[in-house]
């Protein structure tokens, strides 16, 4: 029973083309990373596209073998559209924990009118996660901050909550992995992420 | 130095390590961003080929002036490429040449799917294959040495797993390759494959195979790890990532080299374990060798699928059989709506298309962005195999339909795709006397595969500014009498000019100007209004403007307050556009009957 002790921690990240997954798990990489864990990471997407479904999925851990998660072994879902989450909520361990940014982009179908967008998201994943379900307002917070783009920093900010390390560590990968024009604003993003959860 | 790096990004640093001069390649998903790394490198000489077998040939005569040279591709890509390399094979080369391909399991992006080790039996060249971006970094080093040691192509093999995952590598320096450059015409007899010299060549392959083999057990990225006796697996790459995260205690034999296979290894690892299992993607490779060496398998490609990808979940699942428990379905996922790929609100192709669809033809399509002209609701692409086949197929099928097919038939190709593989085709099209129109549908870059330059954009690879094709003249030089432009955007125009040619009993070709792709960086159609919009009180929400999938355009049922127009018309909805999605094509505004969809001001 020789490798048993490699405990792997899960994360999947969801949202559509755009929304930024790529910034937030090479984030995520930078912390986990540089705290001496073995990461491993792998964009998963359709063809070429603009407003396609974007995934992405993040493991760190003693050491990392598979680049994708096996299905029903999700500790934590950060998912930046409703939609998105719902359709990895079969993903996720009966212990993992859920963090949802509010916000809805239509697809093709919902907007001819052909099927309606799911109703009641958070109610649905409340239903089997409990208290590991957090709602965030992303979107807006990161308007209020002068860009809806920070968004994704917002959710890593909330996200960064799980972990012990000192909050120095997780803006250190930030800034290093962003242009400086737009430091000050992702800075803010991840600071008002970190407080709302 | 350690630095996550996605596999792609690996092995093009490997290579560079390895002190490679020339690196070449047609883009194509799982393979594009090897190049695209590349450029980076002073040091390399790195080109987009117009095509695989190009990019291979390009590679070799790189190899034969004693540099070290790589192309890399996708699986298909390789088909296209197998005449050079199949003969490369016997050849041998001289600086270390190493052809990366990468396979595309499930068919994320692909027209086919097809198991690239099969090639290496094939040519009977030694074939790599990582399943990692440290593997993908140490693997492309070692195999020019292998290259050059042997004196043969060493394949490498990449997936969609492995090119697009992300993890740490430690990196080294670079060194360059000891060989000296430069040409011998004395060795000919070695390069100039007539029958005479082949028959020389020929034994000479099934030697080197012998000694491949032997320095298979060798290979340091064979790898035995005996834990749990009774059950041992044999396999490779990505495929031996998800086993090993799922059954972490069995003993594992990963071949870091998947052909020419270890015998004595194979022989030791049958001796030490119990019971073997072959686990591997796609074909019964490994399973049809191991057990053709008379090995008694327990399990492989009757518990394993032999086709989609695998997955830490189906590996489980195929393994552990009726033991498995899945998680449990909390949401049926296929009650959810989907975002299925569609073309860029503004693209130029869908303009097209929606001509094209008006016009009622038959159309033989290609391989690229444009092919989503297949798609629902536009559904005007009928036809669809590998690069360049439209034009081919347009042109057969005239010949088969003769005065009943004219007016009925014609090909779509995008410009890169032109380029690959569309101008033999063409060029029988009018020697041979037919009469199928081929338009190409120019939007100036290659799309679909993420913007990689070719020879009719104007710039290289590393951007600097080069010759760029002109269609017209290339169409006129062949002999294509009729040759035509046309602005796709332009749905009457565009509708007349290809009605016309598709009714002359004569070759044409026709040209699509001033579309270039929408995420193009370079160049950008101005369209006359910033957006459009919707003029609510005159929408009759008919749907007309629905028909050509424009991501920015959107139908709402209305409440009864508002079920009348403002002339008094009924109506069951609206129609809404998203400006800050929408670019101003006015391909819609050309449809609407009732003048609701108007101009928006910026
Ligand atoms: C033999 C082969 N090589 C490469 C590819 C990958 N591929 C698919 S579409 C495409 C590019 C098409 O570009 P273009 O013809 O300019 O059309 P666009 O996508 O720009 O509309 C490529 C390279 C392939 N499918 N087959």
């Amino acid at each position: 029973m020789k490798e048993n002790n490699n405990v792997i921690t899960n994360v999947l990240l969801s949202g559509v083309g755009g929304q930024g997954t790529i910034l937030a798990s090479n984030i995520l990489t930078e912390v986990f990373l540089g705290a001496g864990f073995d990461v491993k990471k792998s964009e998963v997407h359709g063809m070429a596209q603009r407003g396609g479904d974007v995934t992405t999925h993040f493991r760190f851990g003693k050491k990392v073998y598979s680049p994708l998660i096996k299905y029903g072994d999700v500790d934590f879902l950060i998912s930046f559209e409703e939609l998105e989450a719902l359709r990895y909520i079969n993903w996720i361990k009966d212990s993992g924990k859920v963090i949802i940014n509010e916000q809805q982009v239509l697809p093709p179908a919902v907007n001819l009118g052909q099927a309606v967008y799911p109703p009641d998201v958070e109610k649905t994943f409340k239903k089997f996660f409990k208290e590991n379900v957090r709602v965030i307002k992303g979107q807006e917070i990161a308007i209020k901050l002068g860009d809806a783009r920070a968004a994704n920093v917002v959710m890593v900010g909330a996200f960064s909550n799980f972990f012990k390390f000192k909050e120095e560590t997780w803006l250190n990968a930030l800034v290093g992995l962003l242009p400086k024009k737009i430091h000050e604003l992702n800075i803010a993003a991840f600071k008002e992420g970190r407080k709302v959860l | 130095m350690k630095k996550v790096m996605q596999g792609n990004e690996a092995i093009a640093r490997g290579a560079w390590e390895a002190g490679v001069k020339v690196a070449t390649a047609y883009p194509g998903t799982p393979s594009s961003e090897i190049l695209q790394e590349m450029t980076q490198y002073k040091e390399v000489y790195s080109e987009w080929s117009p095509n695989e077998k190009v990019a291979v040939e390009v590679a070799a005569g790189a190899a034969v002036a004693g540099a070290r040279a790589m192309a890399s591709m996708k699986h298909v890509g390789l088909n296209v490429a197998s005449d050079p390399f199949m003969t490369l094979a016997y050849t041998g080369i001289k600086g270390g040449l190493v052809i990366v391909v990468c396979d595309d399991p499930f068919v994320h992006s692909s027209q086919n799917e097809q198991d690239s080790r099969n090639w290496a039996r094939f040519a009977k060249v030694p074939m790599f294959e990582p399943g990692d971006a440290q593997e993908c970094h140490d693997f492309v080093k070692l195999a020019f040495d292998v290259s050059e040691k042997f004196d043969t192509p060493v394949l490498v093999k990449g997936e969609t797993r492995v090119c697009h995952a992300d993890s740490p590598v430690v990196t080294g320096e670079r060194k360059e390759s000891a060989m000296p450059l430069g040409l011998d015409p004395k060795v000919a007899s070695k390069y100039v494959m007539v029958p005479a010299n082949v028959r020389v060549r020929r034994p000479i392959v099934e030697e080197r195979m012998k000694k491949l083999e032997a320095y298979a057990d060798k290979f340091k990225y064979n790898k035995m790890e005996i834990n749990d006796k009774n059950i041992g697996v044999i396999t490779s790459g990505a495929a031996y990532m998800y086993t090993k995260d799922v059954f972490p205690n069995y003993s594992y034999l990963k071949l870091g080299m998947v052909w020419p296979l270890p015998k004595k290894m194979l022989a030791e690892f049958f001796k030490k374990v119990k019971k073997v299992i072959i686990v591997e993607e796609l074909d019964p490779f490994l399973e049809t060798e191991i057990k053709a060496l008379g090995y008694k398998v327990w399990h492989g490609k009757d518990l394993i699928p032999n086709m989609f990808e695998l997955t830490p979940e189906i590996v489980e699942k195929s393994l552990k059989g009726k033991a498995y428990k899945a998680p449990k379905v909390r949401v049926k996922p296929e009650d959810l709506p989907r975002r299925p790929p569609n073309m860029c609100p503004g693209c130029s192709h869908r303009a097209l298309f929606y001509s094209l669809k008006k016009l009622g033809t038959f159309v033989f399509g290609d391989i690229g962005c444009y092919t989503l002209g297949a798609a629902p609701p536009l559904q005007a692409v009928h036809s669809c195999v590998c690069m360049g086949a439209s034009i081919g197929q347009a042109f057969g099928a005239g010949k088969a339909l003769g005065q009943e097919g004219l007016g009925k038939v014609c090909a779509v190709i995008g410009d890169s795709t032109f380029l690959h593989g569309g101008v033999a085709p063409l060029m029988d099209t009018v020697y041979n006397k037919g009469y199928s129109t081929t338009i190409i549908c120019d939007n100036r870059i290659t799309g679909m595969t993420g913007l990689q330059e070719h020879p009719g954009t104007g710039y290289t690879a590393k951007g600097e500014p080069a010759n760029m094709v002109n269609y017209p003249d290339l169409a006129r030089a062949i002999g294509i009498k009729n040759v035509r432009t046309i602005d796709p955007y332009n749905v009457l125009e565009t509708m007349g000019v290809i009605r016309e040619e598709l009714n002359r009993d004569e070759a044409s070709v026709i040209v699509t100007e001033n579309g270039p792709c929408m995420l193009h960086r370079r160049e950008k159609r101005k369209f006359q209004y910033p957006y459009y919009q919707i003029d609510v009180d005159t929408c009759r929400g008919c749907k007309a403007c629905l028909e050509i999938g424009c991501p920015a355009i959107s139908w709402q049922e209305v409440s009864e307050a508002d079920s009348m127009t403002k002339d008094g018309k009924k109506r069951k909805g609206v129609v809404s556009i998203n400006k800050t999605i929408c670019p101003g094509c006015g391909l819609c505004q050309q449809i609407c009957k009732f003048e609701a969809i108007i101009p928006g001001q910026a």
